[in-house]
């Protein structure tokens, strides 16, 4: 797994700028709600391994919600 | 195994959690000045200038001295800090209705003396906080509270393409369009921002750059049918570019 997306699910306002953004097209809508209500963008699990790192999907979202870690393994 | 997180957000972005409405762009505009002021090392000296609209909170989100104007006159308030404390970096946040109609005669004048602030323009074509009044870059054929039948010519005009206007005054060293609508778009407007900024604390003069953005609640739009009617409406009309750099001009 070489990278990891982690929304952060109070902030998120289901706006979906991330999934219009993410070139693995990997980012979902959730059928989950979140405190605000509104239905939040999510990667499901299985999924996760192809996500490249890129962080555009951090760089279009307009809430400051997605932080993206690059994954290494220690030698 | 370790993880580097890729993403940093600027220490002068709170981390708080925003009033616009979904998809709402001013968010990323604030990330991009936030990271403009960050790369640059001048957030401890710089004064912003919120304006009246949905961009009057941007002291809520952006950790600096911020002074609130009146309607439409913050390059006028601009202008009296900037000569006040001539050692700060100030600049103005203002948006479409704010900018283009109540305060087009101080964003002018202020351009005109060439005074050395930045403007960051936000342009979503309608007046956003009240409820999506027509503004004057509202788009031909867009419907509105106040023209519920579409924008119309012949009744209220063309749209005003501010930056081109700001690119022909005397005192302009930098105007620059750009949209955050794609990645690219993203990137090429936190260039733009950055190099306004630059120029002011290089002190060449009067620095604008126009930020093409959404307003999906009162365009009735979702916010991904929004981001993708920047492209297919706002950009061909409000074409993306610089239109003045002093320093291009300098070495031709």
């Amino acid at each position: 797994m070489p990278a990891r997306v982690q929304f952060r699910e109070d902030r998120c306002k289901g706006c979906l700028l991330c999934v219009q953004a993410c070139p693995s097209g990997i980012i979902l809508q959730s059928s989950r709600f979140n405190q605000l209500g509104y239905k939040i963008a999510e990667i499901p699990h299985e999924r996760m391994q192809e996500c490249k790192g890129c962080a555009f999907c951090a760089l279009m979202c307009p809430d400051y919600a997605i932080t993206v870690f690059k994954i290494e393994e220690d030698a | 195994m370790q993880e580097i997180p890729v993403t940093r957000y600027p220490e002068v972005l709170i981390d708080r959690p925003t009033h616009y409405c979904p998809g709402c762009q001013h968010g990323i505009a604030h990330r991009l000045v936030a990271e403009a002021l960050t790369d640059l090392g001048v957030v401890e000296r710089t004064i912003a200038v919120s304006s009246i609209g949905c961009s009057v909170f941007l002291y809520n989100y952006l950790n600096l001295d911020t002074v609130e104007a009146p309607h439409g006159r913050a390059p006028a308030v601009a202008t009296g800090v900037k000569r006040a404390r001539p050692e700060a970096i100030v600049f103005t946040y203002q948006g479409d209705g704010d900018l283009a109609s109540i305060g087009m005669a101080e964003i002018i004048h202020c351009a005109n003396r060439g005074e050395r602030v930045t403007v960051i323009f936000v342009n979503n074509t309608v007046y956003g906080m009240t409820g999506g009044q027509m503004a004057p870059t509202t788009l031909l054929g867009q419907k509105t509270t106040t023209c519920p039948g579409g924008r119309c010519l012949e009744r209220e005009g063309a749209p005003i393409r501010m930056a081109e206007i700001i690119a022909s005054l005397g005192g302009t060293a930098y105007c620059a369009r750009v949209a955050v609508n794609t990645v690219k778009n993203v990137m090429r407007a936190k260039k733009a921002i950055r190099n306004a900024f630059q120029y002011q604390l290089d002190g060449k003069g009067f620095s604008f750059v126009e930020v093409l953005a959404t307003c999906p609640t009162n365009w009735r739009l979702s916010p991904t049918a929004a981001n993708e009617r920047v492209a297919t409406e706002m950009i061909p009309y409000f074409p993306l570019g610089t239109f003045q750099d002093c320093a291009a001009t300098e070495e031709v």
